[in-house]
């Protein structure tokens, strides 16, 4: 693919005394705009990590001040998986299937030590890290990461799904398919 | 009764088969020969009342023949007395199962099944159970690198190496000091 020139930063031009109802602005702003306030987690909890992911979600942290509280137990509903746990090798296939099961535009949080490079578990029967099966955009330190580092990582996932093109990049699977 | 007597008992009844007894820190364990494990087992639920089976373990000797060990863990709720019994196994033997016992026996032994490899006589279900069915190795014999080793079942599941950076890194027990107890790399 040949480089993409970068997404202009300006989201959207607005005066309401001249314009009234109208807004200007780019079709990858808008749309990106749109995906990264509404992302619907799938919570792929598979160890102690799922207890800080369960606080983010829960009252005191609130996940949903960043709109992704919308946990999906469904694949086929969700936009991020969080991998937050130990990625056994007996679950790891399951995890890649989840993820294949996921509609795209999709995107991966590999939170925790575990998740991202297998922790302190150097052993025959752990995954050393979800990025040997799925593309990772980020990782989050910690064991367990705070709920902060959590929500932390939502937010730097935000600012790259906003410098993305919202097709070229963000359909890739299903262009590829089209070719 | 105390545990001291239950080990009086079973060395009263059974004699010979009684190959040791110990007693640590106010544990008492006794080593019984192989083929009599199962009537010491039966003789210890229905007449010293142990009838918990705590746990079910094994141990692996490497370089001694023989070389596995079953560890079984007793407790009585009626007397609240604990007891080890032990017997040592070698690779080509299998150990009567005890899961007509006690039922909870029944996992346990396809645990040490799946990580030792000890075949049990008997066991209405020996399949492995934490590693999937095909998997072709027992991790926890001593011969097992730490690391794991590779291997893979198509849509069912695949293991790797892992990196240990030079390791596994083990504490020397027994040294003089802390510089000759360090944790060092060991390979066997
Ligand atoms: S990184 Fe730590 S807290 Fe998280 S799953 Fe692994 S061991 Fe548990």
């Amino acid at each position: 693919m040949t480089a993409l020139e970068p997404i202009q930063r300006t989201d959207a031009a607005y005066d309401s005394k001249i314009e009234g109802n109208v807004f200007f602005t780019r079709l990858d702003a808008a749309i990106n705009w749109m995906r990264k306030n509404s992302l619907w987690p799938m919570p792929m909890g598979l160890a102690c990590c799922a207890i800080e992911l369960m606080a983010t979600g829960a009252s005191r942290f609130d996940i949903s001040r960043f709109g992704a509280e919308v946990m999906r137990f469904s694949p086929r509903q969700a936009d991020v998986m969080i991998v937050s746990g130990t990625v056994t090798y007996k679950m790891a296939l399951a995890v890649k299937r989840i993820w294949d099961q996921m509609p795209e535009p999709k995107w991966c949080i590999a939170m925790g030590a575990c998740a991202s490079s297998g922790g302190m578990y150097r052993s025959y029967a752990v995954l050393q890290g979800i990025d040997r099966l799925i593309p990772v955009d980020v990782y989050i330190s910690g064991c367990p990461p705070r709920p902060e580092a959590l929500l932390e990582g939502l937010m730097r996932l935000q600012r790259k799904i906003d410098k993305e093109h919202s097709l070229i990049e963000q359909k890739k699977e299903l262009l590829e398919e089209l070719a | 009764m105390t545990a001291a007597e239950v080990v009086k008992a079973i060395q009263g009844h059974f004699g010979d088969a009684v190959l040791a007894t110990k007693e640590h820190l106010g544990e008492h364990t006794v080593d019984v020969n192989l083929d009599r494990l199962h009537a010491v087992m039966r003789w210890c639920r229905d007449e010293l009342r142990f009838d918990y089976l705590v746990d079910v373990s094994s141990l692996d000797h490497l370089g001694e023949e023989p070389r596995f060990e079953m560890v079984y863990e007793l407790y009585g709720y009626s007397h609240g007395q604990h007891l080890r019994i032990k017997a040592k196994v070698s690779e080509d033997q299998g150990v009567p199962t005890v899961s007509d016992l006690w039922p909870t026996a029944d996992w346990h032994e396809r645990e040490v099944y799946d990580m030792m490899g000890i075949t049990f006589d008997g066991h209405p279900d020996l399949r492995r159970i934490l590693m999937w069915d095909g998997y072709p190795f027992y991790p926890l014999r001593k011969d097992f690198p730490l690391e794991g080793k590779p291997s893979e079942m198509p849509d069912v599941a695949f293991t790797g190496v892992a990196p240990l950076e030079g390791g596994p890194f083990v504490t020397c027990a027994g040294g003089q000091d802390t510089i000759a107890r360090e944790p060092r790399a060991k390979r066997v």
